[in-house]
Parts: structure tokens; C-alpha cells; sequence
């Protein structure tokens, strides 16, 4: 018998790895140093720590130990890096390029900075959520400063041409930063491969803590710098102030070296138990996968019951914990703006879920959950009355719905 | 480490981690790990936690549960309140001090050199007090002001009297921002009498957890986020909430409310005799700031007379199994020495060396910790 609930939102945050807690433990209680103490003991060991997990991390993404800068998240690391170039590059330029279904860490980011005088493009994506290197070519211009593609969309799971774009920011010249923070420890991400000068990633979408996460700068071919955007002690090559936050690093190390051994394992695992989920589900009539199915994160899927009421499918599959194509402001249930800009439209965009494995999730869990969602479908599909219409062959779009 | 006694004395750099509150956060990395922005059972039960956690801290400080807004720790909640009171208050002037913490000074000077604000930097005395009527005086200006002061020195220990600067504060419409990363959870505060409008805090100096913190505002403030990109914290301050942590600094506190005032006896009971002891036996020593008169009891700052020992004091101590400090943890490594120090004492060709202490040390390690200090100065040791 499975536990419920079972947990299928591993793109919003992971369980914990006991490995990672394991790691962690001796830095809370014995080795409680502050890495900045310079004068005895406690501080150096702390340091040591520091400096060995800042390997293991380096060493997932292909960078040098000084490239990465440690932060309390992806949300303060593409902070970092987005207001960090702005200020820095400002004799540069103000042009800014960037994608429509970026996270918010990004959007709002950039939102904010179009207060403060930048020019911001926002790429649009195709039906299948992803944009091309080209149109990213041609909407560099002489004043743009940054291009930020995330690696892995959050909703979709998509993956968009990094490495293309990259060769085309080190042709033109302009600094790239991707938010890797779906992509980090689930598929291989190389930096340099990838052209990659600034990268956002964080520990709890991999198995580590929450808490803390990093910011690679790269630092030759160009040697790239931000302007901190908090000032104090000078930690972190002075990009970054703040005691640090040794057992989340310490956590954040351990989890990099887990995934750089175990990852691709696991990656074939999870997505043969995706496909099996995906594809059982799609024998659903009028059942849809949002995004690139070929370019895509193994453990993730998204997909659209038509026909069916996003609110009844949430309570229908409460047993099951999924993100559903809904975005919760404070007023108003809002569909989300990355199945929107797919062309999905409000109602479709409701009626979606998004699976998200992890390497603990079971094929119990799945078989379970294959059957609660389709029951839950067709529960509701039975009590709909554009269902019933649907089969009875009439054109929905040709209904002229009186107001009441 | 070798094998020599370790005694710490460094607890204004950073504390150990209270067991209990360890206890308190390994169902949350174990179990609990639902992102709390998450509407499925597992986020709510994350944003429950916290919540509570939450409530808890501002019950202890006697302000509302709003008022709290978490942080990675005590630098970020400085940078928030003076870079927010800036951006969103229409504050144009800040006065502060030359022995401020660098998250506040940095900052200022940040903002002052970007061309936002005025920046005003208070007299201090050879104790690291500051000159209230100099203050009253720039008060005068009303041009819209936040004043930032430690509540106290990390270096020296030197105290301003909160509540005093605040109604002066208030009295000429300035804002008033205290870094109290220093003496949260080592003293009581009551935010209910709305002395202060932004605090910081910092769950490491209070036997918590690293890595979080938290700014408390007085809700008649309203200002915008320094990280953007998500509504979590009251959308002031985006980005997925360290559950685990917030669990920790919210036990730590209680702790330290609990058993404050054996704490306070027992620590100041440690600094009283180390007084003694080195009086006794250093000739010529002397104290950094005021320790016989309002003070932080868990800092000490010792001044040496000059001696070719000064320059390895730390390195031997550290032989000798004793952890100390020459200034804060973050200036440590710097070239220059410490600007409180300097600021307070300027041109001192003295040693500095800060004792800090915490709830675990005893009167046998600072015993211990003052015969070896005496030894390099050459005193016998009765």
C-alpha cells in the first residue's frame, strides 16, 4: 500500500537526500565555526568545509571552484546576476534579452530594472515552449548588455537550446546567463560547453536544503563581474556579503556529488516511469502534453485534460501532491502565463497538471496515480455537460452562450 | 583540530548550535520538505510551520506576525531595511556611525555614492559611544532621515540605549533602524512601545542556525523587495523559504527567552572574573569600550600593551586551544585592523584581542584562557 499523500511536485522542491542530512549533521553541532574567523581552529575547519563542498558543486557544472559565488537561493542568485550586469555593464549598454516564460525570479527582475531605465526584450516562445538561437541572434543589438534563457522551464520541463544560444552570445559577444535551477543535478550541465558566463542554480530541486544555492561568474574568457547587490563583510570575492551558511553549503556539496555520481541512472530510470505515466494517461480521449516532449527533463510532464474543471481535478486527485496549471495570487485563481503563452487558453490551461518525479518516487506511486487521475477525469467529464457536447459532435466554438 | 582542550571564545562570530534546536529542525529536513508557495497538502503543511514559527517570534518580541520578514541572516536584513527605507520611503539622508557593523556602513556608503541619499556619520568616543547631542542636533534638518546604530558593538560591546535614540528619533520624524544582530536573544525587547522601526536579526548568534535571519519592520513601512520574483514573505522578499531554518531560529529564540536571565548571570559571571584575572595579572592592560558600564555581556575586548608577543597573540592562543578573535569574524582578514578600533582609538599601537563568550564556557576555560595570555607577557602567574 502506498503512503498518500504521494509527492509528484519535485520541480517546486525535493525530499531531502539522508546522504545530504548525514554530511550535514557534524557542521550543526561540532564544527560550528563562522568560515570567516581567520585566527583559530574552528574558523579554518569551517573554511575547509566551505572550500570542499564549493568543489563538489564547481565539479557538477563543469566550472572552477572560484567561479561559484554561494547564495540563499536561485531566486537571489538571478538577482545577483541580472542586477549585477545592469550595474556593471551599464557604460556597456541597457538592452537585456530575455524569454516571456521565464521564472518570476527572472520576469519581476527584469520588470523592475525597466524602472530604472533598461531595455528589456521578451522572447516569445513557440507552441512547444521553446525558442530558437536565431531569434535570439536577431534581437541582439549593439546596446544589449545580457541574454538570460532559462535551462529547464519550471511548469513544462522543457529544454531550450542552450548551447546554441551560447555560441551565439560568445559570437555577438554579450554576456549569457541561464537559470539552471530545474536543469542542475538532473541532467548533465557543462558551462563551458555550454558558453555559459553566469548561472543560477539551488540545493532543494536536488535533493539538498533549502536555503542556499549559487551563482556561477565566470572568471576568464571574459572574466565576468556583478555588482553585489548586498554590501557588508566582502564574503564571497566581496559579490556576495553574509556569514556563511556552512551546514547548507556543506548539504549543497554533498547533494552536487550524489548527482554528478547518480544522476544519469536515475535520469533514465525517472523518465521511463514518466513515459509509462505520460502515456497511460494520454490513452485519456482529449488529453494533451504541454512543451517539447523531445527536449524535455526526464522526470517531468505536464499535461491538459480537456473538458474538465481545473478546481473538481485538483479536489479530484487531492491524494496525489501535483502543481496544476493555476497560479495562486492573492485575489484570484490566475492561469498560468507559461501554459498561456504556449496558446493554451484559460480553461485548458486550468484543467493542467504537472508531474514532477523524484529518485525516491516508487512505481506503486505511479501505478496509483495513473488510475486516481483518469478516475478523476472521467468522473468529471461524465458530470459535464461540453463533454456530453463534445460527443454528441457539436462544435463548441459555434455556441453563442447567452449571458444569465 | 589536535587534541588540545577547545575552548570558544569567539561566540560573537558565531554560536554553537543548541542541540534542542537541532531536535526541532530534523522532522523538517527529514519529513516536512514541502515547498510552502506549494497549494498541495505537503506545501501547506511547510507553510503552517512556518507560520507558527513566525507567530512564536513575534509573540516573543511583542510585535505582530507581519512585522517579521525572514532573511539568509543579518547582513541581508540590513542591506533590506536601509536599501528599502531608501527606495520606497523617500529617505534622502542617513546618519549612522564609524563602528558600525560594514553590513550597515557598506551599505550607506553604497547608497551615498549611487547618489540616493546624504551620508552622516556620528562622532564617537574613545568608549565607542556615540554623541547623542550631535545627533539631536542633525535631527534639526528635516530633510527625511533614517538613523542607523548597533544596539551593540560587536567588537567592543559598546550599547546606545534603544529606546532613548528611538523617541529621539521619532520626536524630529526620522526613521530608526537598530542592527541588533548583537544582542537578540541575549536580551528582551518589547517592539509593542515602537521605539524602532526596522531590526535586524541573525538565528547564528543565538545558538540557531546559519544561514537565516530576519528584518522586523513596523507595519506603518511599507517598502519593496530587494530580491524579486515571488510573493513569498508578504512579497518582500521572493524566493522559496529555508523551512528548516526558520523552524531553528524560531526554537533558538524561545530558548534563549526561556533561560535568559540564567544565561545573562552566568556569562556576565565569566566576563566579571576575566576582568579580575587579567587585572591581576597583565599590568598595564586595558579594556576596549566600557565593560564596567552598559555593556554587552558576552564581549570582552581586551587592549595588550604593546609587545613582540602581540603580533602571534592569536596564533598562540589558537596552539593553545583557545579560539579568539582580533576583531569581527568578517574583518578578520583584513588589512588595516579593525575601523572600530580605529575609529574609537585612533593611531593605538596596542593589541586587540575580543573574548567572547557563550552559555557553554566556564569559569575554568577563561582560567585557562588567562594564564596563557599571561605567560606571553611575561607576568608571573600567582
Amino acid at each position: 500500500m502506498v503512503k498518500l499523500p504521494i509527492y509528484l511536485d519535485s520541480n517546486a522542491t525535493t525530499p531531502m537526500d539522508p546522504r545530504v542530512f548525514e554530511a550535514m549533521k557534524p557542521y550543526f553541532l561540532e564544527c560550528y565555526g563562522n568560515a570567516a574567523s581567520k585566527n583559530h581552529a574552528f574558523g579554518w575547519q569551517a573554511e575547509e568545509a566551505v572550500d570542499y563542498a564549493r568543489e563538489q558543486v564547481a565539479s557538477l557544472v563543469g566550472a572552477s571552484e572560484k567561479e561559484i559565488i554561494f547564495t540563499s537561493g536561485a531566486t537571489e542568485s538571478n538577482n545577483l546576476a541580472i542586477k549585477g550586469v545592469f550595474e556593471m555593464y551599464a557604460a556597456k549598454g541597457n538592452h537585456i534579452i530575455t524569454v516571456s516564460t521565464e521564472h518570476k525570479a527572472v520576469l519581476d527582475t527584469c520588470k523592475h530594472l525597466e524602472k530604472l531605465g533598461a531595455e528589456v526584450t521578451y522572447l516569445s516562445v513557440g507552441d512547444d515552449g521553446l525558442i530558437s538561437a536565431s531569434e535570439v541572434e536577431a534581437a541582439i543589438k549593439p546596446n544589449t548588455i545580457l541574454v538570460s534563457v532559462m535551462y529547464a522551464n519550471n511548469e513544462l520541463g522543457v529544454i531550450q537550446p542552450i548551447r546554441e544560444i551560447g555560441e551565439v552570445c560568445k559570437k555577438k559577444g554579450v554576456l549569457f546567463h541561464s537559470d539552471a535551477t530545474q536543469a542542475v543535478g538532473k541532467i548533465p550541465v557543462d558551462v563551458l560547453a555550454d558558453h555559459l558566463d553566469l548561472m543560477s542554480f539551488t540545493a532543494h530541486k536536488m535533493y539538498g536544503p533549502k536555503g542556499i544555492g549559487a551563482l556561477y561568474v565566470r572568471r576568464k574568457n571574459p572574466r565576468v563581474k556583478v555588482t553585489a547587490q548586498m554590501d557588508g563583510g566582502g564574503h564571497e570575492r566581496g559579490m556576495r556579503s553574509g556569514t556563511l551558511n556552512v551546514t547548507g553549503i556543506v548539504g549543497f556539496g554533498k547533494a552536487c556529488e550524489i548527482a554528478k555520481a547518480e544522476m544519469e541512472a536515475d535520469a533514465q530510470r525517472l523518465g521511463a516511469m514518466r513515459d509509462r505515466l505520460e502515456n497511460d494517461l494520454l490513452t485519456l480521449e482529449e488529453s494533451y502534453v504541454n512543451g517539447s516532449r523531445e527536449h524535455r527533463l526526464p522526470h517531468t510532464c505536464n499535461i491538459s485534460f480537456k473538458y474538465v474543471e481545473g478546481e473538481g481535478l485538483m479536489m479530484g486527485v487531492k491524494d496525489i501532491a501535483v502543481s496544476s496549471g493555476s497560479a495562486c495570487t492573492s485575489a484570484s485563481l490566475e492561469p498560468s502565463y507559461v501554459l498561456k503563452s504556449l496558446g493554451l487558453d484559460d480553461e485548458l490551461a486550468h484543467s493542467s497538471l504537472r508531474f514532477g518525479l523524484n529518485k525516491f518516487t516508487s512505481d506503486e506511486e505511479i501505478d496509483y496515480t495513473i488510475n486516481l487521475v483518469k478516475t478523476a477525469v472521467n468522473k468529471l467529464r461524465d458530470m459535464s455537460p461540453l463533454w456530453e457536447m463534445f460527443k454528441e459532435g457539436i462544435d463548441l466554438k459555434s455556441i453563442e452562450w447567452s449571458e444569465h | 583540530m589536535n587534541n588540545s582542550p577547545r575552548i570558544y571564545l569567539d561566540n560573537a562570530a558565531t554560536t554553537p548550535l543548541n542541540p534542542e534546536v537541532l531536535e526541532a529542525m530534523i522532522p523538517i529536513m527529514q519529513e516536512h520538505f514541502g515547498n510552502p508557495s506549494s497549494s498541495h497538502a505537503h506545501g501547506r503543511k511547510a507553510k503552517g510551520i512556518i507560520e507558527d514559527a513566525r507567530g512564536k517570534i513575534a509573540k516573543l518580541l511583542g510585535c505582530s506576525p507581519a512585522e517579521i520578514c525572514f532573511t539568509s541572516g543579518g547582513t541581508e536584513a540590513d542591506n533590506l531595511a536601509l536599501r528599502g527605507s531608501v527606495n520606497s520611503l523617500g529617505i534622502k539622508r542617513i546618519i549612522t556611525s564609524p563602528i558600525e557593523h560594514h553590513a550597515v556602513i557598506h551599505t550607506a556608503e553604497d547608497l551615498a555614492h549611487a547618489g540616493l541619499v546624504e551620508l552622516a556619520l556620528l562622532d564617537v568616543n574613545e568608549k565607542g559611544e556615540i554623541n547623542l547631542n550631535q545627533l539631536a542636533d542633525l535631527l534639526q534638518n528635516p530633510t527625511p532621515t533614517l538613523v542607523s546604530l548597533m544596539h551593540a558593538n560587536n567588537e567592543i560591546g559598546t550599547m546606545i540605549d534603544i529606546q532613548e535614540i528611538g523617541e529621539l528619533c521619532h520626536r524630529h520624524n526620522a526613521l530608526f533602524h537598530c542592527d541588533t544582530v548583537q544582542t537578540m536573544g541575549h536580551f528582551s525587547f518589547d517592539l509593542s512601545k515602537g521605539y524602532v522601526d526596522f531590526i535586524a536579526a541573525a538565528a547564528h548568534k543565538f545558538n540557531g542556525p546559519k544561514g537565516i535571519g530576519f528584518m522586523y519592520l513596523n507595519r506603518k513601512n511599507k517598502i519593496t523587495p530587494e530580491i524579486t520574483g515571488g510573493a513569498q514573505e508578504r512579497e518582500l522578499r521572493g524566493g522559496t523559504e529555508n523551512v528548516h531554518g526558520i523552524v531553528g531560529l524560531a526554537k533558538a529564540l524561545e530558548i534563549s527567552y526561556r533561560d535568559i536571565v540564567a544565561k545573562k548571570t552566568h556569562i556576565q559571571n565569566l566576563k566579571n572574573t576575566m576582568i579580575q584575572l587579567l587585572q591581576e595579572h597583565i599590568p598595564g592592560i586595558e579594556f576596549n569600550g566600557n565593560p564596567f558600564d552598559q555593556s554587552l555581556y558576552t564581549v570582552l575586548s581586551v587592549s595588550l600593551p604593546p609587545n613582540e608577543a602581540g603580533s602571534m597573540l592569536l596564533f598562540n592562543l589558537d596552539l593553545a586551544g583557545i579560539s579568539a578573535s582580533g576583531g569581527s569574524a568578517c574583518s578578520s582578514g583584513a588589512v588595516g585592523g579593525s575601523h572600530v578600533i580605529n575609529a574609537c582609538k585612533p593611531g593605538t599601537n596596542r593589541t586587540t584581542i575580543r573574548f567572547s563568550f557563550g552559555k557553554q564556557n566556564t569559569v575554568e576555560d577563561i582560567k585557562y584562557t588567562v594564564e596563557n595570555l599571561a605567560k606571553w607577557y611575561a607576568v608571573e602567574t600567582a
